[in-house]
């Protein structure tokens, strides 16, 4: 059960290698959390985040394989999860997603449709079917990780910002659909974090660590913010971003 | 009978959660209700306890306030059989103008027979007469496996297992009371105030067992040398002869009903640091250096906060919580360190309350144990207040002191085990009424109660 500042006592993640969800999750452990599931693509690298839980004191941490290229999937991974958790589970983390290369994605049809799947398409068919669970749950909440980038799409990474505006503009709906039921839905919007996803690139303005991000995730997750920013700041920035003329926007550096 | 969902809360208004609730009306339609529920149950009253005790998320709430029989006082031997649903305010307002009143109160009247049982709820008489179930003579309890009537000598085990089992036990149909005797419905009241938390803790160790009634409020706000400093008010039922003027004429009047309601939640954060050190500054100055034979009426001293319906809405939409939490004599030391770390922590509390308690009574999870207790109410919004709390859990449990279950919304079930060393026990005791589990609540699985 999460209990009165929201702490959870179990926690399912979707795209359960994300650093900044395992770094949450390390956080969550330290306080009340002690059963985990860990979905995910890649076998090897959720036994090992689930080996790290576990020395970081969790009861018992489950890893399940999926590929979020298969929407169809989405009933059966929920199905496994809950069943994996125990038959409740108090908070979904959503962190499936990829960043592509816009340069390739410029000229790659199936490339970019495949990343809508990836981060749009299966995130959705997989928050339809955890709705009915948490109904009947009676209690829950979910986070869905989304992106600054889909406040305003920028030339630099349009596609994977399109994903997250859709994916953000879903889970706003997905969120008043679930409040009378006791549900709780926030959507996080971490700018650019340093991790293996971002590796390589350079810094963009307001970049954080992952360890400071999942700090400041974690307190906003105890809050009743419906949006979680990462790092706070970037709600005054996405406001400007929001209010700039496109000649000005298409300036911008990439 | 009828059947909604609806989301629930504690008082302390976190932690919500939805369940189907049903309200019967008899002991034929409560069996009924436990035998065709699939999921988990369990019982709710007036909702005063300000966790998820009361709540269970995807089961079934049975809210008791259907089962109201009352049957009047036996005149010769002061006892009452009540339905579970009857509050306490409810009971006083028909028992009072007889001559009766209830052998223990908590600080508010709004709570059931059946919850008054369900958290074995205390006074400001503890240190003489025990807790609630100390004075509980039988109850008609409906468990998963068969309902009977349970006394402390027919079934102690069971008796005692659900003194402060907070319903997990099972549902209380009704109980009989042995209420206590009064002459009027007033109160003669003591009151002093102590300059720091050392003196106030000095004198209510060597002058609380010379009252029935005791109890200090300490402030929690002020640092240095006034840390802790409190005022003690402590009385006595007051004799007829006492009374003076208007009083005489109806020396036994029912507490008048409330006048005041918060009509809506302010934002959070109305109480904050400032305004409560306000607050427990102006509390502390209109409170008289030394007071003696101050005649109150039983509401006033009993039930302030009764004045005011709502208050809970006060702390805002995020909330509120009350940590109370129960060390031996030999740890008073506790109590000064908790108020020590909220203080260098910034963590603002609202109405700290301390008093002294009498010895255990056989309950495995009933609360009240010999010592200091101290109640202290915590807007939700401070965001070091979880680990703060933590820290303070560890420091309660390496003492050998609890929390009371009636109060908790935030507890873990390894510090919870450690504070309740008669959990196995209870455990047992339980699985022979309840051997499936059926009986559950948010708060019991939050705590790892099977």
């Amino acid at each position: 059960m999460r209990n009165a500042f929201g702490q959870p006592q179990s926690v399912l993640v979707l795209g359960g290698t994300s650093e900044i969800a395992l770094s949450v999750v390390e956080r969550l452990v330290a306080a009340r959390t002690q059963t985990v599931v860990l979905a995910g693509r890649n076998p090897s690298g959720l036994d090992l985040a689930a080996q790290e839980l576990r020395d970081k004191g969790a009861q018992s941490v489950e890893t399940l394989v999926f590929d979020a290229d298969e929407p169809s999937n989405a009933q059966a991974v929920i199905d496994q999860a809950f069943e994996k958790a125990g038959g409740s589970i108090d908070l979904v983390l959503i962190a499936v997603g990829q960043l592509g290369d816009q340069d390739l994605l410029d000229n790659d049809p199936d490339g970019a449709a495949a990343l809508f799947t990836t981060n749009l398409t299966w995130p959705v068919a997989a928050m339809t079917a955890l709705r009915s669970k948490l109904i009947t749950q009676g209690s829950g909440h979910v986070a869905v990780i989304a992106s600054i980038a889909g406040v305003r799409v920028r030339r630099a990474n349009f596609t994977y910002g399109a994903t997250k505006a859709g994916l953000d503009a879903f889970t706003q709906g997905y969120s008043d659909s679930l409040k009378p039921y006791g549900v709780k839905v926030q959507i996080i919007r971490p700018g650019f974090v340093r991790t293996k996803m971002t590796e390589g690139m350079a810094d963009a303005p307001f970049s954080t660590d992952v360890g400071p991000a999942a700090d400041t995730i974690v307190k906003g997750l105890s809050s009743s913010a419906s949006v979680i920013w990462s790092p706070p700041l970037l709600q005054g920035v996405a406001l400007v971003m929001r209010s700039l003329p496109g000649v000005l926007w298409r300036k911008m550096p990439s | 009978m009828s059947t909604h969902q609806e989301l629930l809360t504690g008082w302390g208004n976190t932690a919500p959660s939805l369940a189907d609730v049903v309200r019967p009306r008899n002991e034929e339609e409560v069996t009924t209700d436990l035998q065709n529920t699939p999921g988990s149950l369990i019982a709710r009253g007036l909702g005063r306890s300000y966790g998820d005790a009361a709540q269970c998320a995807g089961g079934t709430v049975l809210s008791n306030r259907g089962l109201w029989n009352l049957t009047p006082i036996d005149p010769s031997t002061g006892l009452v059989t009540v339905g579970a649903g009857v509050s306490l305010d409810e009971l006083v307002s028909i028992s009072i103008p007889a001559g009766w009143f209830i052998p223990v109160t908590p600080g508010t009247r709004q709570v059931t027979i059946g919850g008054a049982i369900a958290a074995d709820i205390h006074g400001k008489n503890h240190h003489v007469d025990g807790s609630f179930m100390n004075h509980v003579r039988s109850i008609r309890l409906a468990t998963p496996t068969g309902t009977l009537t349970i006394t402390p000598e027919s079934e102690p085990e069971l008796f005692w297992a659900t003194a402060g089992a907070m319903g997990l036990t099972g549902v209380v149909i009704d109980a009989t009371v042995q209420m206590i005797p009064i002459e009027t419905s007033y109160i003669s009241v003591d009151t002093e105030r102590f300059p720091n938390l050392d003196a106030t803790m000095a004198a209510m160790a060597s002058g609380d067992d010379d009252y029935r009634y005791s109890v200090a409020w300490v402030d929690c706000m002020t640092a240095g040398a006034s840390m802790g400093r409190g005022v003690i008010t402590r009385g006595d039922h007051a004799p007829k002869s006492m009374l003076e003027g208007k009083q005489t004429r109806h020396p036994l009047s029912p507490p008048a009903s409330t006048k005041l309601a918060v009509p809506f939640t302010p934002p959070s954060g109305l109480l904050n640091r400032l305004s409560i050190k306000a607050f427990n500054e102006a509390w502390f100055r209109k409170s008289p250096k030394k007071r003696d034979g101050e005649i109150q009426s039983l509401g006033t001293f009993f039930h302030p906060l009764d004045g005011v319906d709502w208050w809970n809405r006060l702390h805002g939409h995020r909330g509120f919580l009350q940590y109370q939490f129960v060390v031996s004599d030999a740890h008073g030391d506790v109590v000064t360190k908790a108020i020590e770390l909220l203080s260098s922590q910034k963590v603002p509390s609202f109405l700290a309350v301390l008093k002294r308690f009498g010895p255990h009574n056989p309950g495995p999870l009933s609360f009240p144990m010999k010592g200091w207790t101290l109640a202290l109410d915590i807007p939700i919004g401070p965001p070091q207040l979880a680990g703060v709390l933590d820290q303070l859990d560890l420091m309660v449990g390496e003492a050998g002191g609890r929390l009371y279950l009636a109060k908790d919304s935030r507890l873990s079930p390894q510090q919870f085990r450690a504070m309740y060393p008669q959990l196995g026990e209870f455990e047992r005791i339980r699985k022979t009424i309840d051997p499936q589990g059926h009986l559950a609540s948010d708060l019991s699985r939050r705590l790892g109660i099977s």
